[in-house]
């Protein structure tokens, strides 16, 4: 493949803060009209990741370049590629809607301001509350105004910081939907999250940052593959059957909670040993009082791979 | 092409502030009405028992008014300034194909659209309250523009103190220290009756000179020594705090 198919490139990328390395040495490359999703905790470097890419701060090593353009050679170039989501809302509240859009676009030098701010008020839902001032608009409302501030003069790739942090359960949903239009329509959609769901949900294509590094790179598929098929949790009503249980199934791992009286076995997500397991248990006469059976989330495909990481450089 | 982008860069990003301020009541009141109410306190309250010679109190005291509209109203451009900065609304226009030069240059070409507004409103108010310049066409240009490099040079005070200030809070904070030189000078009563020290101090600060040159223009006198006093002082502090907010400004969007 040639570079001319990547969004973003990037190579050997570190930075620190004082004494802090952020970054310390991080390559990805995320290929055009994708969807790429960042995933780290909280202080992993996600933020500080993208304001490198878009050019608001300079790494100390390395290089980025966005659809080919340096970002520390030739940020004008790439200013006019990109946009920024950032992290809180950054539309003028004293402002309506509606000239915050006009503002945005006259800033980037199109044709009919007017016209275009109509445009996607309408796409995102927000003629009716267009003339009202952002500070009386709802989180969801700010947020959609937020992206559609970021669409303005058709950038080719996008960038959102953590886009559904602090929306509730809904609006989050409607963010989601909006996000895969974007990436729908052509644009590649680079998006930090700390939610594994989410990048599950959204990307073609994870990395995950780790203590500057990046310690996974691949699809969501590709990266569930690499971990055990999640496992089942037994419950029972009382600890000498938590114990009788625990003996009996000694063979498939099984590690028990006193706690929550519970026995959590891991599988490998085929259902003969499933019925293996539960026929076991019914022939010694042991009555489990609740089953439940846990799908591998990212969570586990992170901790997993941390893990691992941790034991290899011992 | 690149400077009229950055005209109408710094066009749309002036325009942004100015709806700031006419949106905003508390803005209009502070920098319009306080001292306007400052000017009829000291004129009918203090002002039978000021002893400004041959002056007239209210011609004594107009420039001091004008100078307080000035340092209070520059206090909102480090307020709206400091508020950008932290809430990310520079760094959303540092990401965008803009004239850098334009994001503060919004907010100073905003802050003397404000102020030659509001000393308008003082200058109208005054003339009601029997104010009486003899100056001429010469002396009213002069006068003008030593208001307006006072303009440019407290602005550019506020830019430096927005920029620093950790908080909303504390970046207006400055003002009142430019409310207090001015108390401490020649702007509402003369300094003969101060203590020595303290006269020393009113008559070699910068406010002096600056109320001074601008009395005696519009009471029609010409450009002396303290004109060029005046003129130096204000281009000094424009260019001490013009460079001082230049080096904040890359410090804190890196």
């Amino acid at each position: 493949m040639t570079s001319n198919n990547w969004a973003i490139e990037v190579i050997g990328l570190k930075k620190s803060y004082k004494n802090v390395e952020v970054l310390r040495g991080v390559d990805f490359t995320v290929q055009k009209g994708s969807t790429f999703a960042l995933l780290g905790s909280n202080g992993a470097g996600k933020t500080t990741m993208i304001k490198i890419l878009a050019t608001l701060l300079q790494p100390d090593n390395g290089s980025a370049k966005i659809n080919g353009a340096d970002v520390t050679k030739q940020p004008e170039q790439v200013r006019k590629e990109i946009s920024l989501t950032g992290q809180s809302v950054t539309a003028d509240y004293i402002l309506t809607g509606r000239e915050n859009l006009r503002m945005m676009a006259k800033l980037r030098h199109l044709p009919d301001p007017d016209k275009q701010a109509e445009e996607l008020l309408r796409r995102f839902d927000l003629l009716d509350a267009a003339d009202r001032r952002i500070s009386t608009y709802s989180g969801g409302m700010c947020r959609r105004l937020d992206l559609a501030m970021s669409l303005l003069g058709n950038p080719s790739v996008i960038f959102l910081d953590e886009p559904t942090t602090g929306l509730d359960p809904q609006a989050r949903l409607a963010m989601w939907d909006m996000i895969k239009d974007l990436a729908r329509s052509g644009v590649t959609v680079f998006l930090t999250t700390q939610y594994l769901e989410e990048a599950d949900h959204l990307a073609d294509q994870i990395a995950i940052l780790h203590e500057g590094h990046i310690v996974a790179n691949g699809s969501p598929a590709e990266l569930k593959n690499r971990l055990p098929k999640g496992h089942i949790e037994l419950r029972f009503d009382n600890e000498t059957t938590l114990n009788q249980a625990q003996d009996l199934l000694k063979e498939f791992n099984a590690t028990a909670d006193s706690n929550n009286l519970t026995l959590s076995v891991i599988t490998d997500g085929s259902t003969r040993q499933m019925m293996r397991l539960l026929t076991k248990a019914a022939e010694a006469d042991i009555e489990i009082a609740e089953f439940a059976q846990k799908l591998p989330s990212l969570e586990d495909v992170f901790l997993a791979i941390v893990t691992s990481k941790k034991e290899d450089s011992r | 092409m690149k400077f009229i982008h950055f005209l109408g860069d710094t066009a749309v990003m002036s325009g942004r502030v100015i709806r700031h301020s006419t949106r905003s009541i508390d803005t209009i009141i502070t920098v319009i009405a306080m001292p306007i109410m400052i000017m009829l306190l000291f004129v009918y309250i203090f002002g039978g028992a000021m002893n400004t010679g041959d002056v007239s109190y209210i011609n004594y005291i107009v420039p001091g008014i004008l100078l307080f509209c000035i340092a209070s109203g520059v206090a909102y451009s480090s307020l709206r300034i400091n508020n950008d900065l932290t809430k990310g609304i520079f760094e959303r226009f540092h990401s965008m194909p803009i004239a850098k030069a334009s994001i503060l240059g919004g907010h100073v070409v905003a802050s003397l659209v404000f102020n030659i507004i509001s000393l308008l409103a003082i200058f109208l108010v005054a003339f009601g309250m029997g104010f009486r310049p003899k100056a001429d066409v010469l002396g009213w240009v002069l006068a003008s523009g030593i208001l307006l490099l006072s303009v440019l040079a407290f602005t550019w005070i506020a830019v430096t103190f927005g920029l620093l200030a950790k908080s909303f809070e504390g970046a207006g904070v400055f003002s009142y220290i430019l409310m207090l030189l001015l108390f401490v000078s020649s702007a509402f009563a003369p300094t003969d009756s101060m203590p020595s020290a303290i006269r020393v101090f009113a008559e070699y600060q910068p406010m002096t000179p600056l109320i001074e040159s601008i009395r005696s223009l519009l009471l029609g006198g010409t450009a002396d020594k303290t004109t060029l006093v005046a003129v130096l002082w204000s281009l000094a502090i424009l260019a001490f705090f013009w460079a001082s907010a230049m080096r904040v400004y890359k410090r804190r969007m890196k």
